[in-house]
C-alpha cells in the first residue's frame, strides 16, 4: 500500500509547513511564531512562509497544547514542556533501541 | 442521570473561593493529566477532575450546579428539582433526550454559554481530531493493514446539545509502521460544523512484542542460536525473516554476542526503503549429552588448549 496523501507518517524525515504544522495542532500562525521565537521549535528555511518543521514534533505540538489547554500554561512554559517531551521522546526510542539488542535468555 | 460530586472531586468544601477551586485542580490535573501520568486510569481520572472545573469555574454554571440539591451520593441516580431546567436551561437537551439517558457532564455542557448556544449559527467550526492507540502486530505493520475502531465521540445536535455515541472507524495503516511511529489520517475525525474542515484521526503505533524479533527503529533484532561446533566449525543455517526463510553462512569460529546483518529484511520503512535485520548469536549446548556426546567432549577437553578465561590471568598481573 502506498502514502496516499491523506494518510501521512508523522516522522522526523518528513516536513511540514507552517500551516500544516498550525492546522494539526489547532494553532493560529503566530501562535507558531511565538513557539519558534522562544526557540521551542527550530525551523529550517528563512522567512515564515518557506519555514519546514521535521514532521516528528507534531504530536508534541500536540501534547503541548493540551497542556497549555488543560494546565492553563504560558508560552514559556509550553516551551519547557515542548523540550522535556522531545527529550523524553529521544530517551523512549534510546531504550526501545537498546532493548531490542538486549538478547533473551536461550531457549531449551 | 446519575449524581456526581464535583466539589469531592476537586477536594475542595462547597463554599469554595473560585481561586481555591483554580488551584485545587491544578494540582490535580498535573498529577493525573494523561500526557503526564502513563498510568492505567489516570485518562479516566483527569477526565473527571476537568468536568468538575469545567462546571465550578464557571459561575452560572456553579449555581446551577448547586441548586441541583445536596446529600446525594456519588452515583445515585437522581433527577433536578421541577424548576431546574426552567430555570437554567435554555438550550440543549429540552426536546431531545430524558434526563434518564444523560451523563452529568453533558448537561452541563449544553447549559447557557455551551457550544450550541455560544456559536453563531454561520460560524465555521472544525470538527474534532481524535487520537488513539493502536498495537498491531509486526507482521501487520511489514505488511501493511486495515483496522477497525469503535470510539465514543461527542455528538452536537440542531440545538446545540451534546452527547457521546459509538462511532465506528476503518482505517487503514500503509506499510512503514513502528513502535512509536504516528500515522495523521487527514478528515477522518469529527465532521466540521458549517463548512469546517473535518478533524483528523491520530494512530499512536505500538507494536505488540513479538516471540522472534525486537523492533529498533524500523530494524529487526533476533536471536540465533547455534550449537558449540556450529559456531565452532561454521555451517549454514535457516533464518526466518518476515519476507520467508533464507539461508545464513555461519563463519567457522563465530562467537556469542556476534551481529549478524540480513540486509533489508526489517520492516519498511514509510516512503520507501527497508530497514535491517540482525541475527544476534547464541551459543545453546544441549542440556542433557548422550554417552557418546559425553565421550567427544570429554576427549575435546583433553585435546584443546583454549582457557575462556585467560584474560582474567592477564588483568590481574597488569592491575
Amino acid at each position: 500500500m502506498a502514502e496516499h496523501e491523506d494518510v501521512i507518517w508523522l516522522h522526523g524525515r518528513r516536513e511540514v509547513s507552517i500551516v500544516e504544522l498550525a492546522e494539526c495542532a489547532a494553532l493560529t500562525e503566530a501562535e507558531v511564531r511565538e513557539l519558534v521565537e522562544y526557540g521551542a521549535l527550530a525551523p529550517s528555511g528563512g522567512e515564515a512562509t518557506q519555514w519546514s518543521f521535521s514532521a516528528g514534533c507534531v504530536a508534541r505540538v500536540r501534547i503541548a497544547m493540551r497542556l497549555r489547554r488543560d494546565l492553563e500554561l504560558g508560552t514559556s512554559e509550553v516551551a519547557l514542556a515542548l523540550s522535556f517531551l522531545e527529550r523524553i521522546e529521544e530517551l523512549e526510542s534510546r531504550v526501545r533501541e537498546l532493548s531490542a539488542q538486549l538478547q533473551a535468555p536461550p531457549r531449551r | 442521570m446519575k449524581y456526581k460530586d464535583y466539589y469531592a472531586i476537586l477536594g475542595v468544601a462547597r463554599g469554595a473561593s473560585a481561586d481555591d477551586i483554580k488551584k485545587a485542580y491544578r494540582k490535580l490535573a498535573q498529577k493525573h493529566h494523561p500526557d503526564v501520568n502513563k498510568e492505567s486510569g489516570a485518562e479516566e481520572k483527569f477526565k473527571e477532575i476537568a468536568e468538575a472545573y469545567q462546571t465550578l469555574k464557571d459561575p452560572e454554571k456553579r449555581a446551577a450546579y448547586d441548586q441541583l440539591g445536596t446529600g446525594f451520593q456519588p452515583g445515585q441516580d437522581f433527577r433536578p428539582p421541577p424548576d431546574w431546567e426552567r430555570q437554567f436551561h435554555t438550550g440543549g437537551t429540552g426536546g431531545g433526550f430524558s434526563f434518564e439517558d444523560l451523563d452529568l457532564s453533558d448537561l452541563f455542557e449544553s447549559l447557557r454559554g455551551g457550544r450550541g448556544t455560544r456559536a453563531r449559527p454561520s460560524m465555521r467550526i472544525p470538527g474534532e481530531d481524535y487520537e488513539v492507540r493502536v498495537q498491531l502486530t509486526l507482521e501487520d505493520a511489514h505488511r501493511g493493514t486495515q483496522i477497525d475502531l469503535e470510539l465514543m465521540v461527542p455528538e452536537y445536535g440542531e440545538d446545540g446539545g451534546m452527547r457521546r455515541v459509538p462511532k465506528k472507524i476503518t482505517a487503514r495503516i500503509p506499510k512503514g509502521a513502528t513502535d512509536g511511529q504516528r500515522l495523521r489520517l487527514r478528515g477522518q475525525g469529527g465532521k466540521g460544523t458549517n463548512g469546517g474542515r473535518d478533524g483528523d484521526l491520530y494512530l499512536d503505533i505500538e507494536l505488540r512484542p513479538h516471540a522472534l524479533y525486537r523492533p529498533a527503529g524500523h530494524d529487526l533484532y533476533l536471536d540465533l542460536p547455534l550449537a558449540p561446533w556450529e559456531a565452532a566449525l561454521g555451517a549454514t543455517v535457516e533464518v526466518p525473516t518476515l519476507d520467508g526463510a533464507v539461508n545464513m553462512k555461519i563463519p567457522a569460529g563465530t562467537i556469542a554476542g556476534r551481529k549478524m546483518r540480513i540486509a533489508k529484511k526489517g520492516l519498511p520503512k514509510p516512503g520507501g526503503g527497508e530497514g535491517d535485520l540482525y541475527a544476534v548469536v547464541q551459543i545453546v549446548n544441549p542440556s542433557v549429552l548422550n554417552e557418546r556426546e559425553k565421550a567427544l567432549y570429554e576427549e575435546l577437553r583433553a585435546q584443546s588448549h583454549f582457557d575462556p578465561r585467560g584474560h582474567f590471568a592477564r588483568e590481574k598481573s597488569h592491575g
